[in-house]
């Protein structure tokens, strides 16, 4: 298995989520597109899924990360609390420094 | 049926419901060609099949209770839980097979729920099948943009002052509530608490049974 792809960022980092709209298998969800949040932690590589769909190796693995963003950030009209979190696990090539 | 039965006497049976396997819709036919090509390919037999569909739905919440049990009454087990929830289920000889298990603990700050927004990613291993709830567009839409709205339906309702973290689950990680031990349940033991944990209470839509409502 060739070597898995460098991680980019850790825990801590600020982090946008690219706002791209490709067709097919894609693993982060519409919602989280085009926002910004922090890294939670590091996950580990695992093979892309998004190639893995395709009955292709999805290697080299990518980096995958939990990225915690604030409620307000993700749904301007947020009813809950302010300081309301929720967390996804994004692969590093949906990820781009904010 | 609260009708008056003095005036007639017949049978009550309820409508039949409909049979679940008369049709043959396109993913049944492709799991059962799936299925038999590889018996057929000697790749599995029908009888390993058959054993993996038992061992599922043998699973259930349970599992994921004497976790959350052993944590409360040893917190050792509990840090190592929440740093590598694979291997601390392990630790109980509990096999989550390549399941990534991310523990993550409510307290009195913190209430957390976990969603799969994208499809039903559940930990199986520990919870057995999910409930069909959870894989319903309604629970998956909304809990990750009204949790608290969502979990009042449930009959939770989080304090204002405690913080809600929805855990989405779109990739390789899977995730387990590990609930609050309720009040009133020192000196218990492991086995009593455990039977306390539901499996609500480990997705996050209520919190561990109390011991006044395990007597009621």
């Amino acid at each position: 298995m060739p070597e898995a792809i460098a991680p980019r960022f850790r825990a801590g980092d600020r982090v946008a989520v690219r706002a791209a709209y490709p067709i097919g298998h894609v693993r982060t969800p519409f919602y989280i597109r085009g926002k910004q949040g922090v890294v939670e932690r590091l996950c580990g590589a695992f093979p892309n899924p998004e190639e893995l769909a395709y009955a292709r190796s999805g290697e080299p693995a990518q980096p995958l990360y939990r990225v915690r963003f604030r409620q307000p950030d993700v749904w301007p009209d947020y009813s809950g609390q302010a300081n309301d979190l929720v967390e996804v696990e994004i692969y590093q090539h949906w990820l781009e420094p904010a | 049926m609260s009708h008056d039965h003095a005036d007639h006497a017949h049978v009550h049976r309820s409508p039949p419901r409909p049979d679940q396997d008369d049709t043959l819709t396109y993913y049944r036919a492709m799991e059962i060609a799936l299925r038999e090509l590889l018996i057929d390919k000697g790749i599995v037999t029908a009888e390993e099949v058959r054993r993996q569909v038992e061992d599922m739905d043998g699973r259930n919440a349970g599992r994921g209770a004497r976790m959350v049990a052993r944590g409360w009454v040893d917190p050792a087990y509990k840090r190592r839980m929440l740093e590598d929830g694979s291997r601390a289920a392990e630790e109980l000889g509990l096999d989550v097979g390549p399941l990534k298990l991310i523990v993550v603990e409510n307290t009195p700050e913190v209430h957390n729920v976990i969603v799969c927004t994208l499809c039903s990613c559940y930990p199986r291993m520990l919870l057995g099948l999910p409930p069909d709830w959870y894989k319903s567009r309604n629970y998956r839409s909304r809990v990750v943009r009204e949790p608290r709205s969502v979990l009042a339906e449930f009959g939770t309702l989080i304090p204002d002052d405690v913080q809600i973290r929805v855990h989405d689950s779109t990739a390789d990680m899977r995730y387990m509530v590990a609930p609050m031990r309720p009040a009133g349940t020192e000196g218990w033991s492991e086995q009593a608490l455990a039977g306390l944990v539901t499996r609500d209470s480990m997705i996050g839509v209520a919190v561990a049974t109390t011991p006044e409502r395990r007597r009621g």
